[in-house]
């Protein structure tokens, strides 16, 4: 008996404590925008959110239920596009609030995923993927066919200022879109949260890990995938509603394959086993976009590198790398972990960008227009065309790769010692 | 009567181009259960390679060692990046290959640049083979047609009438049991991929100087060689070829013939709204055959999927 | 009343190759019934026959009356039926609680819910918590299931067939591979959990055939030879010839 309260007390506790990512994430979204004030930094996280919501929504898929979609931008994208739509009806926009307007978007784009989804969630795996990937081309390859609602090259757009005003607010400022973006952030992750706390929920999990052995507990696999993939849609199509606020103008890019492969990119990333994952991918990607393509024209070529290195040696992505310190965090020895990483990762991190630098003037030296012969790496210009920049880089890297190499044995013995729990002291 | 003729034999071209990729994929996805994603990548080195090979010693030579060099980097791809996915399942495994394909695209513009590479047919092929009715059919498409031919019977003879290809048949079946019986399979695995890349190469050689040489040139054909293998049905080499025919048929004849919409829906009793600009349903009007010709392999793809899971000539589950 | 399970005519052919060539078998409510017979004989496929797995090719199955012709696998488990497998078949990367508590669901009425939050049921709390005391899986209920030992994840897979409720317990050799401790262990088990329910299991080890079961079959070439209690089987001569004589002489 006094286990039972015991435990249901334990209960009580991780119940509130469950709440208070929650106020933090509140109280981040709302302090955020007081701290980068400047409108870029805004722009910055109004994408950032949005694709937050995306990525989350296309993991209750991959990550919750095992199906891989190459073709999920097209249920944003049409929830976006039907948002776009709703604008341009002067009288009915006219009569309801913004902040509602996304709930369209769900709406469209949980109605496409409730026609796709009754054909192509019968089989997860391949057959999925392949649907996916068609019903995608299909329906980008529709945008310039179907002209009244996409718009064909050009796309849509639409004015958000026409709608009712909330509260009085018009939302003609970045800022208050920004706030707008931030409450359907806050709704939508903890709705899907919840989600995956229902008991379709859980079941996504056990049709993920064995669909066979879900089937004979009563539960029918295919329903089970029909239901994740419509409220995946759902989300989606939140996400979508929200571009159309942000942006006011949908185009076929918002439906193409491109995009169903950037928001694999940023949940993968950021990791598909934990709830978070998809949240620091979105985040980690937006910034390393907009930072890197300012930096350089090849950010594309490292976001793929990136992206094969995860795939090949933390198939947890970022979530899963942090989470794996957590076991050696609770025996008390995770202190015991930083001075052998600095003395890796640091070495490392020298080498990888010796290695970046090595190649943007590779790049720069073979397709700069002639005569140009000078380039800025990491603020310091030189001729890419000398011979002792190219020392420097090639000997950084090599440096960095070997020290890391050397130190990498006492990293993991580190590792272990950290994962063991000391000896009993009796 | 004279424009089908050349139709077929456009088509026909398309369709085999189509089925070098095809036969490739087809024979790594039976064998490894894996969809490679990065096929028509390995297609687009084989046009660079060529390309580059080409500048210092001709087109031939291109022919010759292009392919060789994809295939050896696919056994690598295989070896290195594959093999070490494997061990997470076949979504891992799908998505290493996406990003790969991804990958090589950048590496591609990295190396080459974004511009369309000056890679031309050679000049021994430059000269028009004979004519239908006024179209002229030049002698580079025929040329394309033999190589496509040849090396599908190549590819048949390798398959049915020695040791190496009745192992790979077996294992295209019962993968479990070949590797029971002790063969090596890791081996087998790193062999066909190779080959798989190699077959690729080759279409991208041949290719290269009618479709163009560019960095999209990958993305443009990739996801059609996978709806030609679904629809041919998956591990079936015949329904790779059956289903490249039919979507380089299709696709070709689609485009030369403008079908309209509005003649279909006046022969079966609507009447065309006017002002057509006003109407609602003013797209599907106007709806031509060369307008839809490239997106008629998907809605053949998912029709086969709901219908045929299995596809045409597909014995297994996918 | 009519049977916990009665086959009729039951025919599977692979091929040309019949598998089971014509089975009926009659299993009354609150049996426990075992199938037993040589390498080959069709023990698997039968079992795959009855829960689904595979159609027919002729004959029918029914379940308290009920044809099961066509039904797909979660139709047969909401009819009462629930199956072990012959190779452990669990969630491996879910807790154990979690792969107990989603056994539960269904039988709990949950059915596809989006508007309960399973945390917050006291009954599936509850529910799986008493089935874990029961397969002796407590002091693991928040471990991976995928890192038990075997005996545990073959307890823990009895744990999920029995969890639903399912009046009907079909196990496919649950002993198999295990050392004599693990077996015993086991076979306790299957003992207590099948209380007032009707098991029907397909086994090697004589010894658990004959320890566990009121009745057996013995299925040979894909045909039932003989069905009885254990002494009727055992003394049975065509069963002797075909398959036990060996095995009981090396017993005695």
């Amino acid at each position: 008996m006094t286990d039972q309260t015991a435990s249901a007390n334990m209960r009580a506790g991780s119940m509130t404590l469950s709440l208070m990512p929650w106020i933090v994430a509140a109280l981040v979204l709302v302090l955020l925008p007081q701290i980068f004030t400047a409108n870029s930094a805004i722009t910055i996280m109004n994408q950032m959110a949005i694709t937050i919501i995306f990525a989350l929504a296309y993991n209750m898929l991959l990550g919750q239920g095992g199906m891989l979609s190459f073709g999920h931008a097209v249920y944003m994208g049409v929830g976006g596009f039907a948002c776009v739509h709703i604008m341009n009806m002067d009288d009915f926009f006219a009569s309801i609030p913004l902040v509602v307007l996304p709930i369209f978007g769900g709406l469209f784009g949980m109605g496409l995923a409730t026609i796709v989804g009754s054909f192509s969630t019968r089989k997860a795996g391949t057959v999925f993927a392949m649907i996916s990937l068609g019903v995608g081309e299909l329906i980008a390859a529709c945008s310039v066919i179907i002209v009244a609602f996409f718009g064909g090259e050009e796309g849509i757009s639409g004015d958000r200022t026409y709608a009712m005003p909330t509260f009085g607010v018009e939302f003609l400022q970045q800022i208050e879109v920004y706030y707008l973006i931030a409450f359907w952030l806050l709704i939508s992750a903890a709705l899907m949260y919840l989600f995956s706390r229902t008991p379709v929920g859980r079941m996504a999990n056990a049709v993920r890990d064995n669909p066979e052995r879900a089937e004979f507990l009563g539960y029918s696999a295919r329903w089970v995938r029909f239901y994740s993939f419509v409220a995946s849609g759902f989300f989606a199509g939140i996400a979508g509603g929200l571009f159309a606020i942000n942006y006011e103008i949908l185009t076929e890019e918002n439906l193409n394959a491109t995009s169903s492969g950037t928001i694999l990119l940023v949940t993968f990333l950021g990791g598909v086993g934990f709830f978070f994952g998809p949240i620091l991918g979105a985040i980690a990607f937006t910034l390393l976009q907009t930072v890197l393509s300012l930096e350089t024209e090849l950010w594309a070529f490292y976001a793929g590198a990136l992206f094969v290195a995860t795939v090949m040696y933390f198939p947890g992505g970022l979530a899963g790398l942090i989470m794996m310190h957590v076991p050696a965090i609770r025996l008390g020895k995770g202190s015991r972990l930083i001075l052998p990483y600095i003395r890796t990762l640091v070495p490392a991190a020298i080498c990888i960008l010796g290695a970046a630098a090595l190649i943007e003037m590779i790049f720069h030296y073979r397709h700069a227009f002639a005569g140009d012969e000078e380039m800025t790496l990491f603020w310091i210009t030189f001729n890419s065309h000398d011979v002792l920049p190219w020392i420097v880089a090639v000997g950084l890297t090599l440096a960095g790769f070997f020290t890391a190499r050397a130190t990498a044995p006492a990293l993991l013995e580190a590792w272990g010692d950290a994962n063991t729990p000391d000896r009993m002291q009796v | 009567m004279d424009l089908v003729l050349v139709n077929l034999i456009d088509g026909l071209v398309t369709g085999l181009l189509l089925f070098m990729l095809s036969a490739g994929l087809t024979l790594i996805f039976s064998m490894m259960g894996v969809l490679n994603f990065a096929h028509a990548s390995f297609y687009m080195l084989g046009a660079y390679f060529a390309y580059q090979i080409s500048l210092a010693f001709g087109f031939w030579m291109g022919l010759l060692i292009a392919p060789i060099m994809v295939g050896l980097l696919g056994a690598g791809v295989e070896r290195y990046g594959l093999r070490r996915v494997h061990q997470y399942g076949h979504v891992p495994e799908l998505i290493f290959t996406f990003g790969l394909a991804l990958l090589i695209e950048e590496v591609v513009q990295f190396i080459w640049g974004k511009n369309q590479m000056a890679y031309d047919i050679p000049e021994v092929l430059q000269f028009t083979a004979f004519s239908i009715a006024g179209n002229s059919i030049p002698a580079y498409k025929i040329f394309m047609i033999f190589i496509s031919i040849a090396i599908f019977i190549g590819l048949l003879y390798v398959l049915t009438r020695t040791r190496i290809g009745m192992i790979i048949q077996a294992a295209l079946s019962y993968p479990r049991t070949v590797e029971a019986l002790g063969h090596n399979v890791p081996l087998i695995f790193m062999g066909v991929f190779g080959v798989g890349t190699a077959l690729a190469g080759v279409a991208g050689v041949i290719a290269g100087p009618v479709l163009g040489t560019f960095p999209g040139m990958a993305f443009v054909l990739g996801s059609i060689v996978f709806v030609t293998i679904v629809i041919g049905g998956l591990g079936s080499l015949w329904g790779a070829l059956v289903a490249s025919l039919l979507i380089g048929w299709l696709t070709t004849f689609s485009k030369a013939y403008n079908l309209r919409m509005e003649d279909f829906l006046t022969f079966i009793g609507f009447s065309r709204p006017d002002p057509i600009w006003d109407s609602a349903w003013r797209d599907l009007w106007t709806i031509t055959s060369p307008q839809v010709a490239d997106i008629l392999p998907y809605i053949l793809m998912i029709l086969i999927l709901i219908f045929r899971p299995y596809g045409l000539f597909g014995k297994r589950d996918v | 009343m009519t049977a916990a399970l009665h086959l009729d005519g039951l025919r599977k052919s692979f091929g040309k190759t019949e598998i089971i060539r014509g089975v009926d078998l009659s299993i009354e409510r609150g049996e426990r019934h075992a199938i037993i017979g040589p390498n080959g004989a069709g023990k698997s496929t039968l079992f795959n026959l009855i829960t689904g797995r595979f159609p027919q090719s002729d004959g029918a199955v029914r379940l308290h009356g009920n044809d099961l012709a066509g039904k797909a696998p979660y139709e047969i488990n909401r009819m009462g039926l629930s199956r072990s497998f012959q190779i452990t078949n669990i969630f491996p990367k879910m807790s154990v609680f979690e792969n107990v508590r989603c056994s539960l669901l269904w039988s709990l009425g949950y059915k596809y819910s989006f508007w309960h939050m399973v945390g917050k049921s006291r009954e599936l709390t509850e529910g799986a918590e008493a089935i874990l005391e029961q397969i002796n899986l407590t002091n693991r209920r928040d471990l991976p299931a995928g890192v038990l030992s075997y005996a545990e994840q073959r307890a823990l897979e009895i744990g999920i067939t029995i969890a639903g409720g399912a009046n009907v317990i079909m196990l496919d050799e649950p002993t198999a591979g295990m050392s004599h401790s693990e077996t015993d262990y086991i076979v306790d088990l299957i003992r207590k959990v099948t209380e007032d329910k009707t098991l029907v299991m397909v086994e090697h080890d004589m010894g658990v055939v004959f320890g566990l079961a009121d009745r057996i079959s013995v299925l040979v070439y894909g045909e039932i030879i003989a069905t009885g209690t254990p002494e009727t089987v055992r003394a049975d001569p065509k069963v002797q010839e075909a398959y036990l004589g060996e095995a009981l002489e090396a017993e005695h």
